[in-house]
This record gives structure tokens, sequence and C-alpha cells, in this order.
């Protein structure tokens, strides 16, 4: 059986201007100890896709399918009983560390307090781990450092305090959603080499969003590409990079300015710009853009091969 | 012949006023710290360096957009450091730049034709309603602008579009200097592309000189002739493109270019590097002696005491290591 089981999910959100439709019939599924990377531009819906698996749409949200996690149904579930899930058996890093954290309580009493409401430790015994995390994750000193508060740590550090957070109750899935965008390319490294050690050790499986390729060609084992809210391709991926079969997904690798060859050729670029989910159109998503356009993608949706 | 731009031992410097209620002990910021380069005309210099180590504060510096505490900024064989603000005012119609967040640098109560005619209106008012049109009109198709968005305001623009209505605000007067300051870290990587082409087709075409600041070392590698890396506030390698990337000599330059990642699972995989440990220390506090030491793999004692200078260890290769 899977860790994760996606299937048909559908995530729309209804506002004044109708309703936009972030995630279309999506399904996928996830090993154990497998890392799946997604990419896909801002407004791929690859966000909403994680916010919906760990059940925290905004309000004016609504999904529905089926999201099954170790057998257990997602969709529907009381907040009660997802609150036990969220947080312990699913951890969770954001994409900013500065508005993840609370600024005004100390690192301790923030990792704690996972502890205490998930697994009933003590106060001390509950931030003993704590400072074990914080080693497993490389904050020097972390014995004195668990005390202060996040605006005393740098953005590496506190994206580190942010990894150690969702790994305390050594959870099998980790959501990592652009982990490593706001910092800069030397922490970036560390922050990336830190989460491949980290996933040896513990064995869990990564759900990995980011919109750089590079990043995704170093840490995944498969790579969903989204847009428009649906997957237009998904490959294990060395063969997604040798053999990319998306039109979007050629387009998409050959617009990276790559270190290697940057500078010699001219970059590619696909014209035009991402498509407004409010009004989606009954093709293909990519269609306006795509070089490679048939009639039937204006009105049929490409079945996933 | 002169450079187009020559900055010579420029120093930023900010007051921070201390902490103590009653001992206000002032602490002095050196964001730019004695830089010296040469921009050639049509040439492109890229600016890398992490967040925090004085790029954009450089760019804003040779604009006049802050006080510079020393040095000198020549343009086109003229000092600018000791003009008035009117004097600089004017000047400011040669030197224009292109700010990295495209939305915010918009004023969101003025239609796309008003803030691309702002500039005509200040600099060459003679001209009358028709030519400000036509000339708006002009580099919209310039910058793939449709003529139909004229009317149109900024929150109705998706961020690679305003990030083409700030290129073109910044190009209508033909400046002979360009300064872009991470014109592209804030969009999608298709939409990227698309910007980072336009420009160096606009550069060529228009004979520009552009700065261009990131801290992406492949996009600066797609765009720039030279490149210049920076640490808090001062130069540690500066040469040719091509030369910077195949004989990088300065250990954080070489940190820089192996931290990045490359989207070729079977290179990235095989990648055996250490990354830079630890975070770029406080400007406030800079380290005595070379300030990278605390991360350099390479630091000794020398590197405590004494300061590197910057030494041509090949002709125009610039670096400024103990042991380069």
């Amino acid at each position: 059986m899977p860790l994760l089981e996606v299937n048909n999910l559908r995530t729309s959100f209804h506002t004044n201007d109708g309703d936009v439709y972030a995630v279309n019939d999506l399904s996928f599924s996830l090993e154990k100890g497998e890392t799946l990377g997604v990419v896909g531009e801002s407004g791929s819906g690859k966000s909403q896709l994680v916010l919906s698996i760990i059940n925290l749409l905004a309000s004016n949200g609504h999904m529905e399918g089926s999201i099954r996690f170790q057998g257990q149904e997602l969709v529907g579930m009381k907040p009660r009983e997802i609150n036990r899930i969220r947080g312990n058996r699913i951890g969770m890093i954001f994409q900013d560390p500065m508005t993840c954290l609370n600024g005004y309580l100390t690192i301790a009493r923030q990792m704690t307090e996972v502890l205490i409401h998930h697994q009933g430790l003590d106060y001390a015994s509950a931030k003993k781990h704590s400072i074990e995390m914080l080693d497993a994750v490389h904050i020097p000193d972390a014995k004195s450092r668990i005390d202060r508060y996040p605006h005393e740590f740098s953005g590496g550090m506190r994206q580190r305090v942010m990894i150690a957070m969702a790994l305390l109750c050594q959870p099998d899935l980790l959501i990592a959603d652009e982990p490593s965008t706001a910092l800069d390319v030397t922490v970036q490294a560390q922050i990336i080499q830190l989460m491949n050690e980290l996933q040896q050790e513990f064995g869990m499986s990564i759900i990995m969003i980011t919109h750089d390729l590079g990043v995704i060609a170093g840490i995944s084992d498969n790579v969903m590409v989204m847009y428009g809210g649906r997957i237009c391709e998904q490959a294990p991926v060395f063969e997604l990079f040798e053999n990319p079969s998306h039109p979007y997904t050629q387009g998409l690798l050959q617009s990276v300015p790559r270190l290697d060859t940057a500078g010699s050729v001219k970059l590619h670029s696909i014209p035009g710009n991402p498509p407004n989910l409010l009004r989606l159109p009954p093709g293909c998503a990519f269609v306006d853009r795509c070089q490679k356009v048939i009639p039937a993608c204006g009105w049929q949706q490409p079945p996933l091969l | 012949m002169t450079a187009l731009l020559y900055v010579d031992d420029l120093k930023v410097h900010f007051h921070i006023p201390g902490e103590g209620l009653f001992r206000p002990r002032h602490k002095m910021l050196r964001a730019v710290d004695g830089i010296s380069f040469k921009l050639e005309a049509g040439e492109t210099l890229g600016i890398v360096g992490e967040s925090g180590c004085g790029k954009s504060t450089l760019a804003r510096g040779i604009l006049g957009l802050i006080p510079v505490t020393s040095g000198s900024i020549w343009l086109a064989g003229e000092e600018l450091a000791h003009l008035s603000t009117e004097e600089l005012r004017k000047r400011r119609q040669h030197m224009q730049i292109v700010f990295q967040d495209p939305l915010a640098s918009l004023d969101p109560r003025m239609t796309v034709s008003e803030i691309i005619a702002e500039p005509l209106q200040v600099f060459e008012p003679h001209l009358s309603k028709e030519e400000r049109k036509h000339k708006v009109q002009g580099i919209m198709e310039r910058v793939g602008l449709l003529p139909n968005q004229i009317n149109r305001y900024p929150h109705e623009f998706s961020g690679g579009q305003c990030q083409r209505i700030g290129i073109a605000r910044a190009l209508v007067l033909k400046p002979k200097l360009l300064i872009c300051d991470e014109p592209v870290s804030a969009l999608d990587v298709s939409i990227q592309a698309q910007i980072i082409n336009l420009l160096m087709d606009i550069q060529e075409e228009m004979r520009l000189s552009m700065l261009f600041i990131a801290h992406d070392l492949s996009v600066v590698k797609q765009i720039s002739h030279r490149v210049m890396v920076m640490y808090l506030g001062k130069v540690v390698e500066a040469t040719t493109r091509d030369e910077l990337y195949h004989n990088p000599r300065h250990p954080y330059t070489r940190a820089l270019i192996d931290a990045i990642p490359i989207p070729d699972p079977a290179i990235e995989r095989n990648k055996s590097f250490k990354p830079l440990q630890g975070d770029l220390p406080s400007p406030l506090d800079p380290p005595s002696g070379c300030s990278f030491r605390t991360r350099c793999p390479m630091a000794t004692e020398l590197c405590a005491t004494e300061a590197p200078e910057q030494q041509e260890i090949s002709e125009d290769h610039w670096v400024s290591c103990h042991f380069a």
C-alpha cells in the first residue's frame, strides 16, 4: 500500500469573481521513503495541492476527491482527527521561515508545544528532545540557542529550526513548500544537503515543491510537473530530464539559464503568460503558449499517458 | 577611450544609533567599502553576492539616490559626486534603473501611458502631446506590450508584464546607463527567460551600458560581459565572464559557483562539494583582516591579521585573497 494516495482531487475557491479552480482532477501516489518533486510556476496549483493534503485550505476553499494517507481518508475528516495527523505523522515546512515562526515565543516554547501536544511528553523531556533535534539539523550551540527568539536567528538558521520542528515527531511524510526559495544560494545548498541527509537518517517520504529545476534534479526520485492545476508530466527524475515529453516541460528546461552552458546560446523562452485559473480553457491549459498545438487541444482535455 | 562609467574608491557608510539610552554609541555600517570599477559603452557588468553584501546600496549610491560617504563617480567623463541636487537631477536622464519588485515600483494610480510618459514630461517638456504619445507607443511596442494596454493600470498586469513596463519607463529617455537591480528574481522561470532575452536584445540595439545586479550566478553568466563578486561591501573578484566561470580564483567565488544546482540529475547528484558553512557575518561587526575568513576553508592566521590587497593575477583578473 502506498503511503499517500491522491485520487481525482479537485480544489476550488469561491470568490466574488467566480470559482477559481486551483487543483483539477489530480491523482498520484507516493511510496514510503520516496521523494516526489513538484515543479510548476506560480499559480500552477502546487501549493494548494499540498495545503489540500494537510487540510489547511482557506475558508472559501472546497475540495473533493480522495486523499488516503496510510489507508486513512483525509478528505472530510473531522478537525480533531486531522489535528492528530498534522504535525505528527505529516510534517510541513513552509517557504518563509520568518512568518511561520511566532515572533513572541522562544524557540523552546514553540518546539516543545509540538511534542507535548502530540506525544504527551512533559516539558523537560520535550525540551531535551528538541535540543537533540536542533543538533541533528546542525544548529551550533543548540542548548543555549533554544531559549532565544526567532529574530535572533538568520534566515538559514530559521529554516533549520522549521525543519527540526517538522521532524520532531518523526513524521512518515514531510512536505516542503519551496523551503529554499527565500534563501541565498550558499544557504540553499546547505539546506538541500541537510534534507538529503535527514531523509537517509529518518527514512521519511518527502514531497518537495519548488520552481527550481536544479533543486529537483538533486533531490527527487520522481517528478511531477504541474500546469494550470493539472499534472502535465510525471516521470522518474532521470527520465524526465533526459527525455521530457510534454512541450511545457521541454520549454521549462530550455528556459533555465544553466551554469554549465549559459551565455553560449540564447535562452529559449515560452511566449505568453500562465493561464488564469478563473477561466481555464476547456481543453489543454497550455494551449495558448504551446508550439505543437493541434485543433483537439482547444476542446479536449489531453489524457495523462 | 574613456569608460562610460568610472567609479573610484566609492564608500557608502551608514550611522547606526547605539542601543543604550544614556550611552548612545554610534556604530558604522560600511555597506559599500571602497569599490572601484569601469564600465565601457555597450558593456554589461554583472554584480553578484549574497543578500546584505551591499550590491543594491552600490547601485543607489551611483545614481545618487542615497548620499555617498566618499569616492568619485564619473559618468561620460563628468564627476557626479560633487554636483548639486539640481545638476545631478539633469544627469539622471542618462542613467536609469529597473527595480526588483515589478509591481511595487509602479504607481498603482497611474495608467501605463502615464507611467511611461512621466520621464518625458520631466526631461523633455518641449514635446507635444502627440510626439510624447508616439514615443510611448514606440517603446511599448519594443518591450513587447500591446498598444491596447496603454490605458490600463499596473494591477491588471502579471509580474512579467509589469517588469516590461518598468523597463519601458527606464528606456524611454534613451539613457546611456541602465542599472538593473535583481530585475528577474521575482519572476517565474519561463517569464524570466523572456525578460533576459529582451534586455540582451535592447542592449545590443541601443548600445546601452548595463549594471546587472543579481544573486543568481547563472542568470549573470547569461547576460554579462564582465562580472564582479562582492562580499560585505568589498569586491573579492572581478574579471571577464568566461575567465570567472572557468577559472575562479577566490574561494568565495568558487563556493558560489559550486552551490548552484544544475538541472541535470546526472551532474547534480555526482557533485561532490562542501557547501559554505554559516551565514554572512553582520556588516556592523565585520571580521578583522579578510572579511571572508570566518567561512573560508583556506583561512589561516594571516587572514585574521591582514586584509588582502586587490591584485591583478592575470590580465584583467582582479582578486583579493592571500592565496589566489
